[in-house]
């Protein structure tokens, strides 16, 4: 059928099956906006207040569903407001297409009215992208950017497509087939690789497993259970992986890394063996390389050759999908007549429950002062630990995490690698928007909050009913933490003065505002909060908390996994 | 070490600064860089010298690997290699130098292909090595331009870098 490039956009984007789109209309996209009108009844298009968000909003409904996001862009500062957000979900590996105008080809090079390279801009953001110089390649260049962004090691992939390319016309057949000479994912662990190690983790003496991000976006939950259950290993989760196996099970040690338990990290580095599972080592989880682990050997099962030995040096590299390693190891293990060393294994947990024993996390429950731990815990209580839970940047994300127990999968949506404050609410947007009936709750600071704040607005006009929990400390607690800790407390501009009152900001952006100052009542006022009565409205709850808290355990910078500051 | 990493990759506009990119991104080093199509035009050959511990070469493989752009990718120094740079450098020739120069060129096997009457444009071709010889065999002060095209090379004998 002869169509617009706009047209073709708009069609392909619905037999390819996306729902929903988010992004932001311009000079550069107005045929697409058009063909959204005219052509585009299946797809749900929704308006954000600024381009950041819409990325964001994308990549919390990519994470949470393990769908690809969708982003609709315009030219030039369409495009570097969307940066952010592309370099966040790159760091994270999140599958998301995002699609931006760009002006005329004829104009490409001429400095033109909100022109930019945006394939310049983008290129060490994004798993790849695309310009498209002619409308009768862009079908196939949609689906190799569908195809890119959700296989092998997921990632965003952006399409620049010139505004005369959107009105100029070709025909439209969907692209089923994707052949592409250059990119080959691996399917497959090599089966060799993968029965030594097997036969590596029965023969070990203190054993840990230390599963991450990639389980979660290999969907391979159901497999890492059945593994950890098989071996009876203990096993550790970093930031990026929280849930995939879940907390409550007696065989987790929680998180490691920087702000992980005493138990996790003694366990990690006093190992003989870690079984690492889409981890990638990185410098929050491994403290001082020089003095990480030093008695591990390491297998180490990833997607991503270049994850393989780029930190640490491995001893047996396994690329492949995490679900397909584990689903194999798992079938060794049912048939194998070999046996783990019990007696090695019974003295590693009684070694493992003394350091858990030390009880790590817990906090002064008895001031007068809201423990922000108290309230993400009370949280936890109130949401039945059933809640989706997405998170900005700062010391609230590191007690959400610590905090707020996953025993799902894809219930824990936060930039782990980019690290990027304002990323929390338009995410929990996205999530919201994918499980209408779901309790999506954002969990905030004062200052992460600000840098996305307008989206109050969007979520009023999509009725996206999030819960805000503000932790507010009237200072940029992670920063404030770092210059007590080592610029002898002069705290140079993590002071948030003159705050809005974000209960009556809530209020003038339609929605229910709440503040909670009193520790005696949070409890009380969170469930009202969850209550029913709430169900359809997004609730902001300001919660007043103890300016001095930080985060505990904590490893130095420079330090090992055994150097931790406890309280 | 020098490593010779030699690459097929997609004659794609942009192909070439991914992988430039990807060396100032990750801080690697590229001491020279070539690339032109192949006898398949939608493939361009691309090779560049690099230096680095083994882990660091190893790495720099993978993530060439990793961009889209690539088909395939070879380390030449791995095994045995021809390797061969052409230079084109142009000397202050007068009084006896013409003649100095002559027995020079010839003794590296070297052409002179052009000449003026206060200048010799010498042509030479060999391993990087070579050049840099010959290049330290003359006084800097005589030397008026140089260019070198970067390294290209193949695998010896029948096996070959395609797709």
């Amino acid at each position: 059928m002869e169509m617009t490039g706009a047209q073709i956009l708009v069609h392909y984007l619905q037999d390819e099956g996306v729902e929903h789109i988010w992004g932001y209309p311009g000079g550069a996209v107005l045929p697409i906006y058009d063909a959204l009108d005219t052509d585009g009844d299946e797809l749900n298009h929704i308006l954000v207040r600024h381009e950041q968000a819409a990325v964001h909003a994308a990549d919390g409904y990519a994470r949470s569903t393990g769908k690809p996001g969708v982003v609709l862009v315009t030219s030039g500062p369409g495009a570097t407001n969307a940066v952010t957000g592309i370099a966040t979900a790159y760091m994270d590996s999140i599958p998301m297409v995002c699609i931006t105008g760009q002006v005329p080809t004829a104009l490409i090079g001429l400095d033109a009215f909100q022109e930019i390279d945006t394939v310049g801009i983008t290129r060490p953001i994004v798993k790849h992208n695309f310009l498209v110089k002619d409308v009768n390649e862009l079908a196939d260049t949609l689906k190799k950017a569908f195809y890119l962004a959700t296989t092998g090691r997921p990632g965003p992939v952006v399409v620049d497509i010139p505004k005369d390319i959107q009105t100029a016309k070709s025909s439209y057949v969907y692209t089923q087939e994707v052949d592409m000479r250059s990119y080959m994912p691996v399917t497959k662990g090599h089966s060799g690789q993968i029965k030594k190690a097997v036969e590596m983790m029965l023969s070990a003496k203190r054993p840990i497993l230390y599963s991450g991000g990639g389980t979660v976006l290999s969907d391979a939950s159901a497999e890492l259970t059945k593994l950890t259950h098989k071996l009876g290993f203990p096993i550790v989760q970093t930031l990026m992986g929280l849930g995939a196996f879940p907390a409550s099970d007696k065989q987790a040690l929680g998180m490691l890394g920087m702000h992980g338990t005493y138990e996790a990290n003694l366990s990690m580095h006093n190992s003989d063996l870690i079984i690492a599972i889409g981890a990638r080592f990185d410098d929050r989880v491994t403290g001082n390389l020089e003095k990480f682990c030093p008695d591990a050997k390491i297998i180490h099962v990833d997607i991503d050759p270049a994850s393989i030995s780029k930190n640490v040096i491995v001893d047996i590299p396994i690329v492949g999908p995490v679900k397909q390693v584990l689903t194999e190891m798992n079938a060794i293990l049912d048939k194998t007549e070999l046996k783990s060393d019990e007696a090695a294994l019974a003295d590693w947990w009684t070694q493992i429950e003394e350091w858990r024993a030390t009880k790590c996390l817990r906090y002064d429950t008895t001031g007068s002062k809201i423990k922000p731990q108290a309230a993400v815990e009370a949280v936890w209580e109130v949401t039945n630990g059933d809640a989706y839970v997405s998170s900005d940047v700062g010391q609230h994300q590191m007690y959400a995490a610590q905090y707020y127990p996953f025993d799902k999968p894809r219930r824990w949506i936060n930039s782990g690698g980019l690290g990027t404050m304002g990323f929390g609410l338009p995410a929990a947007m996205g999530v919201q928007m994918a499980f209408p009936d779901a309790v999506s709750i954002c969990v905030t600071g004062e200052g992460s909050i600000q840098m996305n704040i307008q989206e109050l607005s969007t979520c009023l006009q999509y009725g996206l009913p999030v819960k805000i929990i503000c932790l507010n400390n009237g200072f940029l607690g992670m920063v404030r933490q770092w210059q007590e800790f080592f610029y002898e407390r002069r705290y140079s501009m993590s002071y948030m003065d003159s705050l809005p009152d974000f209960v009556k900001l809530a209020e003038s952006y339609g929605h229910v505002g709440v503040r909670i100052d009193d520790p005696k009542t949070m409890k009380e006022q969170l469930a009202e909060v969850f209550s029913d009565k709430n169900k359809d409205r997004l609730v902001f709850v300001d919660i007043m908390t103890d300016q001095q808290e930080n985060v505990y355990p904590m490893i130095p910078a420079g330090a090992g996994l055994n150097e931790m500051i406890l309280v | 070490m020098k490593h010779i990493i030699s690459m097929l990759m997609e004659n794609e506009s942009g192909a070439l600064s991914r992988v430039s990119g990807l060396f100032s991104a990750r801080g690697y080093n590229i001491h020279a860089l070539t690339v032109a199509p192949t006898e398949d035009d939608s493939i361009s050959r691309l090779t560049l010298v690099t230096s680095g511990t083994a882990a660091q070469i190893e790495q720099i493989v993978k993530h060439l690997n990793r961009l889209i752009d690539v088909i395939k990718v070879l380390d030449l120094t791995e095994g045995a290699h021809i390797e061969r740079e052409l230079m084109l450098i142009k000397l202050s020739a007068t009084g006896q130098m013409r003649d100095e120069y002559k027995r020079l060129a010839d003794i590296f096997r070297g052409d002179i292909v052009d000449v003026t009457a206060t200048t010799y444009t010498v042509q030479m071709v060999g391993e990087s090595k070579k050049l840099d010889a010959f290049i330290s065999a003359i006084d800097p002060v005589l030397i008026l331009e140089t260019v070198r095209s970067g390294t290209v090379g193949v695998l010896r004998g029948e096996k070959c870098l395609h797709v």
